[in-house]
């Protein structure tokens, strides 16, 4: 649009500011100085960091602990993501039927997304609890010993992955089901008309027409994985035995309980290339399963 | 999809009701035992109802705990931090959307770009920067950082697009400063995704946890999720105590659900909740 053109320019500029300097302040001038301080030592109170070159990542490829968030996080991963990807596709698929209570289903299952992940893990906590907890009172009743899930190295990062599931199926079907419901109609007529049954119109034109909304969805789902925080702080802690230990928790724990700035900050860099890294790859990959028409 | 499955309608109502049942079963053991009183808490049997119910938490979180406050700091810097965001993010996506500008594409894209790079990264020379500014253990601390929305920016640019520019040219016909036409033509024309906006970053910043736990640490700033996450390691025997805080927590929120609730559909299918 071209309307008074000079005056437009100073209002335009004036406009931006609120967003420019928000953008300059709280995402570039950080991510240099994260990556700044991730070759630094500094620990906030001894003054000026000293510029320790890859030290701090060194370190961090040499730990143990490194290796155990790692080998923690792919558990997570290989059981929270088919779950996930899995329950939520069932359940959109039901969600995406004719029938009336359907809507009120998909109104009372998004209310623990609804909860903050502090409450949700708050109440878990005492549902898992291994003696008094809800869960294995339930279990007691058709007579199974449950085990004592948050606190049993084995049983840990399970409950982490039940709960996750439990918090995130609504919002995740909710989202498949908007995918279900953009998929042109008049191809499953012509596909009955042509005497195709049920499951073939599952596997046929369902299934690839939200192959796209799966991808987000995946996408989505394997970025936050590297990003479990609060289920972990309050049903966990990082333990047993650092069985629950994640990226985050661990930028949390030496950055601000430790103090030491230069390597959570190294962490923090880490983790932002996995997470960078694991997307390009996925962008890469869906070139062989995401079907676009 | 509809009656081509070979499931009966029937059973899949069976289904969505158990797994309904499922997922909202926590609540009520939340409910159940926030009225427990604390020898309840280690009956063996367990008391899936309280056989005595007690409002002895209820009592407790608001009289010994800082819960009053809490609730209070939690109103104040979701509802701030929603206006800011709105606020801000409107004035850029104005602009994006309607006038062409030197290097707005290269903006634009790096908006998005910085969209990608996870507040862990920059939280902690964020920390830095506020600690400068002495705003740690300030409401400002938590709130300033909102002022920078790129999913805002753009869940209204693109809607922004759409509206005539007919309006826009008839509203500086009429004599209509550049604020005016953003604040009387533009800002009615965009109501429904700024209340879209509006209810989700309510929800994102009523509910957000790792930037107001680094930035509050005294009790009387705290946010409920900040408060109840530190209760939670203080009281650990007292799981009725953080269950009626728990509780208490998620009422805004289930308020807001039940008047906007379309708006948070439109707003996960949009992609903005986090």
């Amino acid at each position: 649009m071209k309307i008074m053109e000079n005056k437009a320019r100073f209002y335009i500029m004036l406009f931006l500011v609120p967003s420019i300097l928000g953008f300059i302040v709280f995402s570039l001038i950080p991510m240099i100085s994260a990556l700044y301080l991730s070759f630094t030592n500094w620990d906030v109170i001894g003054g000026a960091p000293d510029i320790i070159g890859f030290k701090n990542f060194i370190d961090i490829f040499k730990s143990v602990e490194f290796y155990r968030v790692m080998t923690n996080t792919m558990k997570f991963i290989s059981l929270y993501i088919p779950g996930i990807l899995v329950s939520s596709l069932l359940l959109a698929l039901m969600f995406n039927r004719t029938m009336k209570s359907v809507a009120a289903f998909r109104v009372l299952l998004f209310i623990p997304v609804l909860t903050s992940w502090i409450a949700g893990s708050i109440i878990w906590k005492s549902i898992l609890s291994g003696q008094y907890g809800m869960l294995n009172n339930l279990l007691a009743i058709v007579g199974i010993h449950g085990p004592a899930w948050l606190t049993d190295p084995k049983w840990a990062m399970i409950s982490i992955v039940m709960v996750s599931i439990w918090k995130d199926l609504g919002f995740f079907s909710l989202i498949i089901f908007g995918g279900l419901r953009s998929i042109d109609r008049t191809l499953y007529e012509a596909a009955k008309i042509d005497g195709a049954n049920a499951f073939q119109i599952l596997r046929k034109i369902t299934i690839p027409l939200v192959t796209p909304t799966l991808f987000f969805v995946l996408v989505t789902t394997i970025i936050n994985s590297f990003q479990l925080f609060p289920q972990i702080m309050v049903m966990t802690a990082g333990g047993p035995m650092g069985a629950t230990q994640v990226m985050v928790e661990r930028i949390y724990t030496y950055g601000f309980r430790y103090f030491e700035m230069g390597y959570a900050s190294a962490l923090a860099i880490v983790l932002l290339i996995i997470i960078v890294t694991v997307t390009l790859i996925q962008m890469v990959l869906q070139k062989k399963w995401v079907f676009y028409e | 999809m509809n009656k081509n499955l070979k499931l009966k309608d029937g059973s899949v109502f069976f289904v969505l009701a158990g797994l309904t049942i499922v997922s909202l079963v926590p609540f009520l053991w939340m409910i159940s035992t926030s009225f427990k009183g604390a020898g309840a808490l280690m009956s063996i049997p367990i008391e899936w109802i309280p056989k005595e119910v007690t409002f002895a938490s209820y009592v407790k979180i608001f009289t010994k705990l800082p819960f009053m406050k809490s609730l209070f700091n939690s109103i104040l810097v979701s509802v701030s931090s929603t206006l800011l965001t709105i606020f801000s993010a409107s004035l850029a996506a104005f602009v994006f959307a309607k006038f062409d500008f030197k290097y707005k594409n290269l903006l634009f894209t790096l908006f998005l770009a910085s969209m990608m790079i996870p507040i862990q990264v920059t939280g902690i020379p964020i920390f830095i920067i506020l600690m400068k500014f002495g705003l740690i253990n300030s409401y400002v601390g938590v709130i300033l950082p909102t002022i920078f929305n790129v999913f805002g920016i753009f869940l209204l640019r693109q809607y922004m697009k759409n509206i005539s520019n007919d309006f826009i040219e008839a509203a500086f016909m009429d004599g209509a400063s550049f604020f005016q036409v953003y604040w009387k033509v533009i800002i009615p024309m965009s109501i429904v995704p700024i209340t879209t906006l509006l209810v989700v970053n309510f929800m994102n910043y009523w509910n957000d946890y790792f930037w107001p736990l680094i930035i509050l640490t005294d009790p009387n700033k705290m946010t409920l999720p900040v408060l109840l996450s530190k209760l939670n390691t203080q009281y650990t025997t007292e799981v009725n105590t953080l269950m009626a805080g728990s509780l208490v927590s998620m009422i805004p929120i289930l308020v807001v659900y039940a008047f906007a609730q379309k708006y948070f559909i439109r707003g996960i299918q949009e992609g903005g909740i986090k």
